[in-house]
């Protein structure tokens, strides 16, 4: 996984509370069986019209949000389906952080398996943010002090410690969990004594 | 010290802790399906990884098959890769598979219960959202994303950090023509698509107790509607009636000493939940969503709201938004509402006891002229159980489409989808833009009301064709 440290982007700002991972990448691009590729769909029906045309009006399809590395969005962003389909799109286009008052859960935990940084936010911050995403300004994201800074002012995020370790360093989980191969082995043991029924060993 | 239900699961499946307290869960049972799989079985083979339990893994076809004859295979080119494709990772992998023409096919989270891989006091994940639906037997059961799915397969653990306790008691007793479906509607409207979000929730109260396991099924289902991690159901008598006999359930000794552990399966009577919640059963009525989130709902007596009304004005915003694309006006009384489509099936509603009483309500009667119906059984064998009993022609001569098993509708990836502007009363689980097919309208109902709106052609009170 690619390693995360800073950034500086003229953010994109999506003010729809509950956006849902439908719409950000909708089910008739779940039928592939690659990672990449989805950046060209990402949010399709808001991008798109019917015939396929690209909606000038969409914020990500207008200079300079075209390449825009980070999205503001409104609250409860990525309810909705697991589809991890949804950080793949993101990525893939371009978004390396999103910013919103609050995720769903699993969009959220989808997002650092994939070196995207989801910040969560109060949205006093969020509507300051937004107008530096109105005015085509920078704003900027260090991951190791975590903190925005915009103008200049500097406003913190909280993050889990162990999620931010591992995408700074870039670190792999099924590396980190193969370390731990004997707890796991251990484990299963006193499960066979115990609750032989679990694995259908009869 | 006493704990919750949730607290004994999440102990019981520690495997390592660190001090920031991420910890590594033991999986028991991990279902698999088509569409979230394929790049987590080419990331084992991209790594030399093997599966470390493949017995733990059960997979099956569903949001891609058509529901319509199947015996000439897929004709959509990229669905039929995507079957392909698991079915050659199954083979490759040593995963077993319920395959397009199995009797057993269905939607994975119908087939786990069905065939006894669901366990109370286990932890079940899945790549999809609504694996809350297992936790109606008492099992820590939630949705994960494709990276986790490689997670899972190569080491049968996940990292996790613990969500907190929610409770919610829905208590005294539901009036008739209310079921589960208004019930965890009832539930979403009340706390919000965001009010779960940090929790895992515990139904419990009279009215919980008192459904049955399908009815249990279909509360849990929608927990991920309140964005809550899990939703479950402490396990009881019937929970152990429903899985006695079934295919893989635990046999002779294995049951015994099985039933004697989920006995210890219940919330400590002086535990402390970080949040309670508590619902009127009595005061539940049938009901519809009327906008683009679940948590938009309206009793069916009831009118469309208006946004003017709303203080919050990303709300208002939000708001106006769904009643243009749902192409309402605010005020409009929703029994006005006309209907174009009927969808009976689902992971929430697509079992044989939601078929039933469909088609109790069914009999005799004829859909309206303006509607097109389709019933899609929540699997092979629940379609059998339901032709064996006759329903199929309950329905077939009422003028409904009686499919083959499968998401089908819910999420139209094979063909069943709305076109733009069609209205749908849907017994599935998501109202979203596009959901159902693109500019496609959604209204969420229970299986009796879907039957009203059929019979009528517009959303109606099942009440009064009880």
């Amino acid at each position: 996984m690619n390693k995360f440290s800073k950034l500086k982007s003229i953010p994109s700002y999506l003010s729809l509370q509950n956006i849902d991972t439908d719409m950000i990448i909708p089910k008739q691009f779940l039928k592939t069986i690659k990672r990449t590729g989805l950046g060209k769909s990402l949010f399709y029906e808001m991008r798109y019209d019917e015939n396929g045309k690209l909606l000038e009006d969409f914020i990500l399809n207008k200079e300079p949000y075209k390449n825009s590395k980070i999205l503001i969005a409104g609250k409860n962003f990525g309810c909705g389906s697991s589809r991890e389909h949804a950080p793949w799109a993101l990525s893939d286009f371009g978004i390396k952080c999103v910013i919103s008052s609050s995720f769903a859960d699993i969009f959220y935990n989808n997002c650092f398996k994939n070196g995207i940084l989801p910040i969560k936010i109060n949205e006093q911050i969020i509507l300051e943010l937004s107008e530096y995403s109105k005015r085509k300004e920078e704003i900027g994201i260090d991951l190791e002090k975590q903190e925005i800074s915009f103008g200049n002012k500097i406003s913190k995020f909280e993050l889990d410690s162990f999620k931010k370790k591992c995408l700074i360093e870039g670190l792999d989980d099924i590396d980190l969990s193969m370390k731990k191969i004997n707890q796991i082995d251990n484990f299963e043991r006193v499960l066979t004594s115990e609750k032989p029924w679990i694995l259908r060993n009869e | 010290m006493p704990k919750t239900l949730y607290d004994k699961i999440w102990e019981n499946h520690l495997v390592h802790e660190q001090e920031d307290g991420t910890s590594l869960i033991y999986v028991d049972r991990h279902l698999v399906h088509e569409v979230t799989s394929p790049q987590a079985f080419e990331g084992l083979r991209l790594q030399k990884r093997k599966v470390r339990r493949p017995e733990l893994t059960l997979a099956v076809p569903d949001h891609n098959v058509p529901t319509t004859d199947r015996s000439k295979g897929i004709n959509d080119k990229e669905s039929k890769i995507q079957v392909d494709t698991l079915r050659q990772n199954c083979k490759e992998f040593g995963v077993e598979l319920f395959d397009v023409n199995d009797k057993r096919q269905g939607i994975v989270h119908i087939i786990g219960p069905e065939q006894g891989f669901t366990q109370p006091g286990t932890v079940i994940v899945c790549g999809d959202s609504h694996t809350a639906t297992h936790g109606a037997f008492g099992s820590l059961a939630f949705g994960i994303g494709t990276s986790e799915v490689e997670h899972v397969l190569a080491t049968q653990t996940l990292i996790q950090k613990k969500s907190k306790n929610l409770r919610i008691n829905v208590n005294g007793k539901l009036p008739i023509g209310v079921t589960a479906k208004d019930v965890i509607l009832k539930i979403i409207g009340t706390i919000g698509t965001a009010g779960g979000t940090g929790y895992v929730i515990e139904f419990a109260g009279e009215v919980i107790k008192n459904l049955t396991m399908e009815e249990r099924m279909t509360v849990c289902n929608m927990t991920i509607e309140a964005g809550a991690r899990a939703g479950l159901i402490a396990p009881d008598e019937k929970t152990f009636e429903y899985l006695k006999g079934k295919a893989m359930s635990p046999k002779g000794d294995y049951w015994d000493k099985a039933v004697i552990f989920w006995r210890s399966l219940y919330s400590d009577q002086e535990c402390k939940f970080d949040k309670e919640i508590n619902i009127e059963g009595e005061k539940i009525e049938p009901l519809v969503t009327w906008g683009t989130s679940p948590q938009d709902v309206s009793p069916v007596t009831g009118i469309v709201p208006d946004p003017n009304n709303e203080k919050n004005e990303d709300r208002k915003m939000a708001m106006k938004r769904s009643l243009e694309y749902m192409g309402l006006k605010a005020n409009t009384k929703i029994s006005e509402i006309k209907i174009d489509k009927i969808f009976i099936g689902s992971c929430t509603n697509g079992r044989i006891e939601d078929l039933r009483l469909a088609a109790s309500l069914l009999k005799g009667k004829k859909i309206a002229r303006n509607v097109s119906a389709m019933v899609v059984p929540g699997s092979g064998l629940v379609k059998a159980q339901a032709e064996k009993e006759g329903l199929h022609k309950i329905f077939v001569e009422a003028g409904f489409e009686w499919r083959e098993p499968g998401c089908s509708m819910c999420l139209g990836m094979n063909p069943d989808q709305l076109k733009p502007k069609e209205r749908c009363a849907s017994t599935s689980n998501r109202n979203f833009e596009g959901r159902q097919g693109r500019g496609g309208r959604t209204h969420l109902v229970s299986p009796g009301m879907a039957i009203a709106a059929a019979i009528n052609g517009h959303l109606s009170d099942v009440r009064e064709i009880q």
